[in-house]
């Protein structure tokens, strides 16, 4: 029995890790680095209905233990990443999460329709939470009637389950889980970035060409555990959690707040190794912890 | 092949104001294949400051198994790393990217190198790999002071050099688009590495002339996978976008939309 094998709807995971969209592209530069076999899955970049360039630059700035990125959602489309992209990752044998986001109701069924037939989609995330672009996504994401709505419309063409990309930019993420939930949402995933800026030192002008940007990394994972700590509790469908997770001992907390599996993202830029890394530790932390399998790590921190 | 290698310090010093020269070595010394490619260090161990630093491979020498990087320090993480003593060991990811191509000029030809700053220490590496197949090079540097400027020596034993300095206290005052008019045209290639206006500056003043430029963008991963470093580009190429990291940090002049 493998001790860190993990069965989701639609996904049969080897290992709970998981690297987290847009922090991987479609794959291709990490598979020159590792095999990707290894991978739990992967959740690949947003895809949307057109190919679209994303924000100017600069889209990057440090903070202090993360990182602001407004990418924008650059990406080669629904017809490229059905193309290129997916068949390329096909001599893996790693489930494909594909993150779908747009702009209005009909652009993410039309994604959501073709990619969930691509023969190694097992899973979509419905990324209504991206708050680098400006019309769409993220205004699903903060008003729960239209988060349902969404979910239930994709829900009705997607040949897989549907996961829910939650944005943690919101009054009380409690009431967008239960609303993608009674949408039919088959699982959860959470959080995306943090709205946030960074000025110049010398200009006062904000750094980010789009002024906002998304903040992730190490410094938001404690907003990350509260928010599936209180989700978990309030819904019945998985949580993939993930912010700020960078090491072993944090996919261990992730599990313990209430979250089934793992994803990994702006880690991958300072370790690109690092999930690896995590797959071939966790076994020795489940010993020191006196836990054989993973799963039973999962909701330790609100059980009585 | 790109690896992650914790490379060890053998040397480090201060060569001009701020400017530090570093030696590494380690195996991947043994992965470098042209000049121009860049190497993404890690600077702490911890996740304080949380990115790596991309910095270009100023020098190659295969027999020691060691490299030189030669970097300003400047913000937290270059500061940190200019802390690094003789011993310690550094994360470095690389080689990264593609480098100025050595092939597009032959022997008995003559390539001009331009530099402004930060930007003329992989200009070394190549002027060492064009000299030593027959290329004569003809050097320009632009540095904002004396203080800051360095390698003008090292420059010199490799050919003609010229130093420029936005306040004159070295070389010709002004800016190296000032020394290129006097030396003419007589040159089959150009190479250039520096801050964005210059390279502009540059490419506009040899329009008509082969060149090669080495651009610089803020990065995430380094290595393609995120679109942080991503430039438009002009219609001289098939490509709608490229990124700075993978597919460069070198493009033919014309190529990226300045
Ligand atoms: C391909 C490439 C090659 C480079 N080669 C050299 C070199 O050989 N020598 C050298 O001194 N510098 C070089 N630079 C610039 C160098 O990367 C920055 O000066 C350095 O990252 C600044 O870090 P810091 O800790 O001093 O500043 P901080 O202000 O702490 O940096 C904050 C963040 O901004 C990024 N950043 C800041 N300035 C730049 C910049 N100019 N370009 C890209 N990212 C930046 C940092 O990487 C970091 O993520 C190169 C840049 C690129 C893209
Ligand atoms: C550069 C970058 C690009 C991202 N692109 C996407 C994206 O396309 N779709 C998405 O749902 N989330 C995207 N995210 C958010 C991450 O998937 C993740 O939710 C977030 O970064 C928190 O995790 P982390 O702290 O481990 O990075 C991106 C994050 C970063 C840093
Ligand atoms: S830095 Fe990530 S794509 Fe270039």
């Amino acid at each position: 029995m493998n001790r860190l094998a993990v069965e989701l709807p639609g996904l049969q995971l080897k290992n709970p890790i998981m690297p987290a969209s847009g922090c991987f592209g479609f794959g291709k530069e990490y598979g020159n680095l590792y095999d990707l076999s290894m991978l739990g899955a992967i959740m690949i970049k947003a895809t949307t209905l057109d190919k679209r360039f994303g924000n100017p630059t600069p889209r990057v700035a440090e903070t202090a233990s993360g990182m602001l990125n407004a990418i924008g959602l650059q990406n080669p489309g629904l017809q490229g990443v059905m193309e290129n992209e997916l068949p390329w990752l096909e001599q893996y044998d790693v489930p494909i999460i594909a993150n779908v986001a747009g702009t209005e109701t009909a652009d993410y069924v039309e994604v959501a329709k073709t990619i969930s037939m691509a023969p190694n989609v097992k899973a979509l995330e419905l990324n209504i939470s991206c708050p680098n672009v400006k019309c769409g996504g993220i205004t699903f994401g903060t008003n729960p009637q239209q988060a349902h709505d969404l979910t239930a419309a994709v829900k009705e063409v997607s040949e897989v389950p549907v996961y829910v990309k939650l944005s943690p930019n919101v009054t009380d993420i409690k009431e967008i889980a239960k609303a993608v939930e009674a949408g039919g949402a088959d699982g959860i995933t959470m959080i995306n970035t943090l709205v946030g800026m960074r000025l110049d030192q010398k200009t006062g002008r904000p750094v980010i060409a789009n002024i906002t940007g998304g903040l992730s990394g190490p410094a938001v994972k404690p907003v990350a555990i509260k928010m599936v700590y209180e989700v978990s509790q309030v819904v019945q469908i998985p949580i993939i959690g993930m912010g700020g997770v960078s090491e072993t001992a944090d996919v261990i907390d992730f599990l313990s707040a209430g979250a089934s599996a793992v994803a990994v993202g702006t880690a991958n830029f300072v370790d690109p190794f690092i999930c690896p890394k995590i797959i071939e530790e966790l076994p020795s932390k489940l010993d020191e912890l006196g836990v054989n399998q993973i799963s039973e790590l999962v909701g330790r921190s609100h059980r009585l | 092949m790109i690896i992650q290698d914790r490379m060890r310090v053998t040397g480090q010093r201060e060569i001009a104001k701020n400017i530090f020269e570093m030696k590494l070595t380690g195996k991947l010394v043994g992965e470098i294949n042209s000049p121009g490619q860049f190497v993404h260090i890690r600077v702490s161990d911890s996740f304080e400051p949380l990115l790596r630093r991309p910095i270009s491979i100023a020098s190659i020498d295969h027999q020691a198994n060691e490299m030189t990087i030669i970097y300003r320090a400047e913000g937290r993480g270059t500061q940190l790393l200019s802390m690094k003593k003789e011993g310690d060991e550094v994360d470095v990811l690389g080689p990264l990217g593609n480098g100025f191509p050595v092939g597009e000029t032959s022997p008995g030809e003559t390539a001009v190198l331009i530099g402004g700053g930060i930007g003329v220490p992989p200009l070394y590496e190549l002027s060492k790999q064009l000299t030593a197949k027959g290329v004569t090079c003809i050097h320009v540097l632009g540095y904002q002071t004396a203080d800051v400027s360095f390698y003008e020596e090292e420059f010199i034993r490799l050919g003609e050099t010229y130093i420029a300095t936005v306040d004159g206290t070295k070389g010709s005052a002004g800016f190296v688009t000032d020394v290129m008019e006097k030396i003419g045209d007589g040159f089959t290639t150009y190479y250039s590495c520096g801050p964005m206006p210059m390279l502009n500056a540059v490419q506009t003043a040899y329009t008509g002339k082969r060149g090669f430029l080495s651009f610089e963008q803020r990065m995430g991963c380094g290595i393609g996978a995120c679109f942080a470093c991503v430039c438009e580009t002009t219609d001289k190429t098939d490509k709608e976008y490229i990124k700075v990291c993978s597919d460069g940090p070198v493009f033919p002049a014309g190529v990226v939309s300045i």
